[in-house]
């Protein structure tokens, strides 16, 4: 499954659009990772705990997307994108879609 | 009174590691920018007629955290209006140490460069109307040259 997020493939020609696939999840942070956020506020710098659970979160939403993807018959996922949005004060969801194709 | 100690003490622990923290910030990411140089970051989505096959999205993020002296300072900047220095460092320095470990993940998949690269923001945090944290992501596809 080739991803990107341009109109294309770079030397593949594009033979059949399948139409849209995504793939999202929403993640709480939990107690022990807000406590030592709350240490980082004061001092500044990176909170790991939080870079690693957001990747993992996108992991996640784009292992979907491409689930989908490849339920279609799709061999692609072309001009892809990703967006995150807050629901509620503690979680955050992160959402992942794009257009899945057949390539040649 | 101990509440003013606790503010100052507080204060006093963001001016000095907030600083330090960014300072040695700023050198790392300079060394780092330099290093991945070769691999050229474009906003741009149309293609030279010279790529190897293939493509591959690759993304970088981090979650920064503001400190209290930053806080502190744009509180009260914020009662006569104007520039946020604190919170133009805090955010350029975030973005760029997101496109350096974008870099970086097209560079572990042997790419040349990055089209289409797009940079969005997230605030994570406890309280809405401050940011406690701060996600900057990039993201776009790496592609190879043909030689």
């Amino acid at each position: 499954m080739i991803v990107t997020n341009i109109e294309t493939v770079p030397g593949r020609d594009i033979t059949q659009h399948l139409g849209l696939v995504q793939g999202n999840t929403v993640r709480a942070k939990h107690v022990g990772r807000d406590i030592m956020a709350g240490l980082k506020n004061i001092v500044g710098g990176e909170l790991k705990g939080y870079t690693e659970l957001l990747t993992d979160a996108r992991q996640e939403a784009t292992r979907r997307m491409v689930e989908e993807a490849e339920s279609k018959g799709a061999n692609a996922i072309i001009n892809v994108r990703f967006s995150t949005s807050s629901i509620t004060s503690g979680a955050s969801e992160l959402y992942v879609y794009g257009t899945a194709v057949v390539i040649a | 009174m101990g509440g003013l100690l606790t503010f100052l003490f507080l204060l006093s622990l963001g001016i000095i590691f907030g600083r330090a923290n960014e300072k040695s910030h700023l050198k790392r990411l300079s060394a780092e920018e330099d290093q991945m140089s070769h691999i050229k970051v474009l906003s741009i989505k149309t293609l030279p007629p010279n790529l190897a096959q293939g493509g591959a999205l690759v993304q970088g993020n981090v979650v920064i955290a503001v400190d209290y002296f930053k806080v502190i300072m744009s509180t009260i900047r914020m009662i006569f209006g104007g520039r946020l220095n604190s919170y133009e460092t805090l955010l350029d320095r975030a973005r760029r140490e997101a496109i350096i470990r974008m870099q970086k993940d097209a560079e572990s998949l042997g790419a040349d460069a990055i089209y289409n690269a797009r940079v969005e923001f997230s605030a994570v945090g406890q309280q809405p109307q401050k940011i406690g944290g701060a996600e900057l992501f990039a993201y776009g596809t790496a592609v190879r040259f043909e030689t």
